[in-house]
């Protein structure tokens, strides 16, 4: 193999850029995440941070960069000895590494909760149909939702429903998640639990996350590293204990005090 | 198989026949507009004797086939009442009776699509129900219908060979008389195909032009209404089912 | 004097066999033409998107009982010489499908494209994405102009009187002919028999819509 899977990163972002139209949002990023790293990015509205995510979970295509993830490129695959824009067999194969919540859960509403949880392990990982079921189930156990696994998602609160889009994502067991602002559209007082189920999932786990989010006291308490993003590039990054209390530029200075 | 030559004598005559159907067009349209409003003003009513038979003639109508409801007017109520109109008028009756239906619930659909707020508003502000109408519900009630009320001069239109069946001699009667003293029908039907296709696509283009215009002028309106108006002919208006509802959250 | 009502009833009975079956072998061929040109229309490839947009224009704007005289009495000097079933079933069927193909596109659309993303994110492949979550949500959104399709088509198959199929409206003429001075009550009567045609229709989409939607809440 190639020098790059020696390498101790799941995610390596290389001068990554992305525009739509005339507008650059993210402008040539580094970043490197490596095997069970927790990784807040935070950041204002409009910063890139949530177009970065989702480049890596292959929603969005970068328009320059590349994106390595377990020590193959993303977006491009070789043929012929050149390297080119990767197909959907690529992606697919690539995806099986990587997980995403999002912000706004997503869930199938056709579906019960079980189902929500158990149709990729079936579909997706080919498992049978009781080995599927048996492991949503632990997912559901394990995120406090296992009363409510014949229940459809209409029924369910916002944090109910976020935890079974956790329990949804962790299920396929990926190596990288990317939490997308995932408390943003709760109420105030369903924040705590879904908090609470994604540090649970932290303290046990080696998987890696990449945590987006504008919970400041949730990225201090979960993340070894704060990555700190504005217009498209990043400002700042660091251990959480220095960049909340010794931020040392301008823009993450007066970001930080609206937290205040 | 094609006889250009013969396609091009008979083209003007072709041509000539779509006045018919234009006119039929315009007066059945004109028709149902109005009766459109009739039957959404008895069917909103606060009386039943008013409201229960207005909706129940919307159902019938709109149920039952334009050509039966010709077949009727044409053959039936001659001998019913005495008095036998000319093709055209009856036509022109029966096209009108048959989309003032849908008319009725265009307007409805555009009336209930004003959010109930605004009803409320005007009267907080002590509007009489005159003022209420004109200067609150229906600038916002109108301009999402007129789309709508475009395409439905499309679908009369596309109806009006329908009326050759008592006898009027629109495009597709003219084409057929054209066949029995020629013998040939490729040329004939084919071409009036051809000319209905062209004017419907010039008319759906002019009336998109038309829906992008007051798209602009009337976005936050359009936003409710264009739920229950994205529907055409084909897909009528159901206020009871709607995504909202069997998708909520 | 009472109409000889009972007189009315054999060949009514026969032309309603006549109307069913057309109806349904058009509405088969209707539903296969919108899904697949419905699903064309939502492809990922231009050309394909192209193809079924023609389709659906093109049959848009030609009047269905032009096209309907065309394919009978027209297509026979290009070649093709259908019997008067087929022709009608093409004929409705093409009709309806290019209508019932806006249906299927724009209930694909109305999906949030949330779910093709959580689809993505836990590694469905397109076409399973399509399958086992897009379309179970699409379903249910068809289903009410699906249903009103299905009352316009039974009205239109009507017009097959014209190629002298012998449906309801047929006999009712051939009836009028021998019963003259009940003209009004014979168009009556069918225009009854159409309408309770119409609502067995609405009485079972609205079953099935229950059916799909169960649960959901």
């Amino acid at each position: 193999m190639n020098a790059l899977s020696q390498t101790s990163t799941i995610v390596k972002y290389s001068q990554v850029k992305k525009s739509y139209g005339d507008l650059e949002v993210i402008k040539g990023i580094d970043l490197s995440i490596a095997p069970g790293e927790k990784v807040a990015l935070i950041g204002p509205s409009g910063s890139g941070k949530t177009t970065l995510g989702r480049m890596l979970m292959t929603l969005e295509e970068p328009t320059g960069g590349t994106i390595q993830v377990d020590g193959q490129l993303l977006w491009h695959e070789e043929k012929n000895g050149r390297f080119v824009r990767a197909g959907e067999k690529h992606l697919h194969r690539m995806r099986e590494r990587i997980g995403m919540v999002f912000q706004h859960f997503n869930l199938f509403p056709h579906m019960n909760v079980l189902d929500n949880v158990a149709s990729a392990p079936r579909k997706v990982l080919k498992l049978h149909k009781r080995e599927a079921k048996e492991r949503a189930e632990a997912m559901l156990a394990k995120v406090g939702l296992a009363d409510k696994i014949d229940v459809y998602p209409s029924q369910l609160s916002g944090g109910q429903k976020q935890r079974v889009a956790i329990a949804r994502a962790l299920v396929m067991n990926p190596k990288v998640m990317v939490f997308d602002e995932v408390t943003s559209a709760l109420d105030p007082e369903l924040v705590g639990e879904v908090l609470e189920v994604i540090k649970d999932i932290a303290r046990q786990g080696d998987m890696a996350m990449m945590l987006i989010t504008h919970e400041m006291d949730f990225a201090r308490d979960v993340a070894d590293r704060v990555v700190f993003g504005a217009d498209g590039r990043i400002v700042e990054e660091g251990p959480p204990k220095e960049i909340f209390e010794n931020p040392k530029s301008d823009r993450l200075q007066s970001f930080l005090g609206r937290f205040r | 198989m094609w006889d250009w030559d013969y396609a091009w004598s008979i083209l003007p005559e072709l041509a000539a026949s779509f006045g018919t159907a234009f006119s039929a067009m315009a007066w059945g349209f004109a028709m149902a507009c109005m009766g459109g409003l009739i039957l959404v003003a008895a069917g909103r009513s606060r009386l039943a004797v008013l409201r229960l038979p207005a909706r129940g003639l919307v159902q019938f109508i709109r149920n039952t086939p334009l050509l039966v409801q010709l077949f009727f007017l044409y053959y039936s109520l001659p001998m019913a009442i005495g008095i036998a109109p000319s093709a055209f008028v009856t036509g022109v009756v029966g096209l009108g009776l048959h989309y003032s239906t849908y008319m009725s619930e265009v307007y409805r659909a555009g009336i209930e699509g004003v959010p109930k707020g605004q009803w409320e508003a005007a009267k907080a502000l002590n509007y009489n129900g005159r003022q209420t109408w004109f200067t609150i519900i229906l600038p916002q009630a109108l301009p999402p219908m007129i789309p709508v009320m475009g395409n439905y001069l499309i679908v009369i239109f596309k109806d009006t060979p329908i009326l050759s069946a008592i006898t009027l001699v629109e495009t597709l009667l003219t084409a057929k008389n054209l066949t029995s003293v020629s013998f040939r029908f490729f040329e004939p039907y084919t071409l009036v195909g051809v000319l209905f296709l062209i004017i419907c696509v010039i008319f759906s283009f002019l009336l998109r032009r038309i829906e992008v215009r007051f798209n602009r002028h009337h976005l936050g309106s359009k936003q409710g209404a264009s739920r229950s108006f994205g529907r055409r002919k084909h897909e009528r208006t159901q206020p009871n089912v709607d995504n909202r509802e069997v998708f909520p959250g | 004097m009472n109409a000889p009502w009972m007189e009315f009833v054999p060949l009514l009975w026969e032309g309603l066999k006549v109307t069913a079956e057309v109806a349904f072998l058009a509405a088969i061929a209707a539903l296969a033409l919108s899904g697949a040109s419905g699903l064309c229309r939502v492809s990922k490839y231009r050309t394909v998107q192209w193809a079924a947009k023609t389709y659906t224009e093109l049959f848009r704007g030609i009047p269905l009982l032009v096209l309907l005289i065309w394919v009978y009495f027209a297509l026979p000097f290009a070649g093709l010489e259908l019997p008067k079933l087929a022709a009608a079933v093409l004929a409705i069927g093409l009709n309806y499908g290019a209508f019932g193909s806006e249906i299927v596109r724009s209930s694909i659309e109305a999906v949030p494209a949330g779910q093709r993303e959580a689809g993505i994110a836990l590694n469905f492949t397109p076409a399973q994405r399509m399958l086992y979550l897009i379309l179970p949500q699409a379903l249910p959104r068809m289903l009410p102009p699906f249903g009103n399709l299905l009352i316009e088509l039974v009205k239109a198959t009507s017009l097959i009187y014209f190629i002298t199929l012998s449906d309801l409206t047929y006999q009712a003429m051939i009836l009028r002919n021998n019963f003259l001075p009940w003209t009004p009550h014979i168009f009556g009567l069918l225009l009854i028999l159409y309408f309770l045609l119409s609502v067995v229709i609405t009485v079972v989409v609205k079953w099935l819509e229950r059916r799909l939607t169960e649960g959901r809440v």
